[in-house]
């Protein structure tokens, strides 16, 4: 007999949904969230938390929600706010985020402690426009801070040729220390020091020479690890993201390159919904393929129309044409089929061509024995 | 008609008199070119890169400027600060390039509002010059950025500041605010 799977049911923000045991809140949440696009701003931020890396999570405390009833056995609330990223649903859970207005106060306390040694150099870094956290301390923070002590410091550091490391910025996520973890065997790359002297280092100046090292670029949610190749070259927000792929004999070369005009300036891995990256790319890909002749362009990437990269750019059909001129377009002129796929590979090309030739001779035949 | 009415005289002398009083008026119009109009402390005329008090720029190029232009009129190109070049630079990122282009610029001032750094702002006492060629229209550094010996000085920076001057002088505490060359 086949056994199903035990589906357990828990209610997130009043909205019901059917989970298998082990999820934590926050993928329950992302799950209503990919279900129904309209209900994305449910899912809790996360600052540290990152589904691809085995063991993130649970530092941040961005993501804290009250659960209102532990489960359909034990009803009782659960007495503090607690993180989603590593809290196990529960059958009959119910579970509180943006309908408590505790944990929206919550969160801007959160907000205010991320940013205590966070400097605010965002017109300098090259994170901004980017970055997780500007983006959460400007949905959930208040606009004044009451910090007035000395901020910490660190020297820049460079983390091998290519990855520079500010080590002021960093909000001790610990997110590149698990990748570190997971592209080495050995670990070069880890915190030192505890409390408000805790560092993220590379053990005694041991540069990570590993080939997918530049990947902490993109899993660090602010400005602590950056491109060195890319380092002030140009704001997120004038430059062009591009899906393109290359013949990688060491990633999946999954990429987006960000162009200035003609130029490659930045060469990036694909990051889904949650700004979280799936595939690693290689130090190849990433630093030393900036040319267009390198890559095979799959078209433009995808953007929020809320994000700031899409500022100044503008999308055809919000862009609104008279309506006289449609109307004439319309009495005039066949519609043109849009929905045609961008193809870029030469041999399919070819063959598209080949097939339209031959229809159009054998049209143009019809036509002929008609007449 | 009565009899004074007919011999017109007395309606020539009134529009006279009418016509001479405004001689000794004071005139309403002045001599544009040579004599300029005090244009109040907002007006938005041409752009101005500040410098700081020892004479440092103050624009670190973040682009907010330029993403906030409506026009899209400013081009940025950032650089890196050398060693060396503390000086001259404010942090550690400079405008290598900052132009502005005063055929598409509409003066609307978003440019100021957006400015993280109190770097660009618009000068209330001068205009744009008309210009004859084209190679005046794009104002590159060289015109844009503050002259330290002669510096561009304002009563009041914000408007919250010039709000607040404006209450002082209705309640005539104090007189006079005095322009200055730091926002």
């Amino acid at each position: 007999m086949e056994t199903k799977p035990d589906l357990l049911k828990i209610t997130f923000d009043g909205i019901e949904v059917e989970v298998e045991a082990g999820t934590t809140i926050m993928q329950a949440a992302r799950r209503i969230a990919e279900a129904d696009a309209s209900q994305g701003h449910l899912v809790p931020p996360a600052m540290c938390y990152y589904k691809p890396l085995e063991g993130s999570g649970g530092k941040c405390r961005a993501c804290l929600v009250k659960v209102a009833q532990g489960s359909a056995k034990d009803t009782r609330p659960m007495p503090k706010l607690v993180p989603s990223c590593i809290t196990m649903v529960q059958d009959g859970m119910v579970v509180e985020n943006v309908t408590n207005p505790a944990v929206l106060e919550e969160r801007k306390a959160i907000v205010e402690f991320l940013l205590l040694n966070h400097p605010l150099d965002c017109p300098i870094c090259d994170q901004a426009g980017e970055c997780h956290l500007q983006d959460f301390a400007y949905e959930h923070g208040s606009s004044n801070q009451r910090y007035e002590e000395e901020r910490r410091t660190f020297e820049k550091h460079d983390i091998g040729p290519y990855i520079q490391l500010h080590m002021t910025r960093c909000i001790l996520c610990y997110r590149c220390v698990y990748t570190a973890d997971q592209i080495t065997e050995k670990r070069v790359h880890g915190v030192l020091g505890r409390g408000d002297a805790a560092e993220i280092s590379t053990y005694i100046e041991k540069s990570i020479d590993n080939d997918f090292s530049g990947n902490v670029i993109d899993v660090c949610p602010v400005g602590a690890l950056t491109d060195k190749t890319y380092r002030f070259k140009n704001r997120v927000w004038f430059s062009k993201p591009v899906d393109a792929h290359r013949d990688c004999d060491k990633c999946s070369s999954h990429v987006t390159l960000w162009y200035r005009g003609e130029e490659v300036i930045r060469v990036t891995a694909r990051k889904n919904e949650w700004g979280e990256v799936e595939e690693w790319i290689c130090n190849t890909c990433r630093f030393e393929k900036k040319k267009t002749s390198d890559w095979i362009i799959e078209g433009p990437t995808k953007v929020l129309r809320s994000s700031v990269v899409s500022a100044n750019k503008y999308r055809a059909d919000t862009v609104k044409k008279p309506d006289f001129a449609l109307r004439l377009a319309n009495s005039q002129y066949k519609p043109i089929d849009d929905s045609r796929p961008f193809i870029t590979d030469e041999e399919t090309v070819r063959q598209l061509s080949i097939e339209n030739n031959r229809k159009a001779n054998e049209r143009s035949a019809f036509e002929n024995t008609e007449n | 008609m009565t009899l004074a009415e007919k011999i017109y005289l007395p309606a020539i002398a009134t529009g006279m008199a009418i016509t001479i009083k405004h001689f000794f008026q004071k005139k309403v119009t002045i001599r544009y070119p040579e004599v300029k109009r005090y244009l109040g402390p907002v007006f938005r005329g041409r752009h101005v890169l500040k410098r700081d008090e020892q004479g440092r720029e103050r624009c670190t190029a973040c682009g907010l400027c330029a993403v906030a232009c409506p026009a899209e009129a400013i081009q940025i190109v950032a650089e890196e600060r050398k060693k060396g070049e503390e000086h001259l630079y404010r942090e550690e990122k400079y405008a290598a390039i900052y132009e502005v282009n005063m055929l598409r610029c509409i003066f609307c001032g978003l440019c100021e509002e957006a400015c993280p750094k109190q770097a660009v702002y618009l000068r209330h006492d001068e205009f744009v010059p008309v210009f004859t060629e084209r190679d005046q229209v794009i104002w590159g550094k060289d015109l844009l950025t503050e002259n330290m010996n002669n510096r561009y000085l304002r009563k009041a920076w914000t408007k919250e500041e010039a709000r607040e001057q404006n209450l002082i002088e209705a309640k005539g505490e104090a007189a006079e605010f005095v322009p200055r060359a730091i926002p």
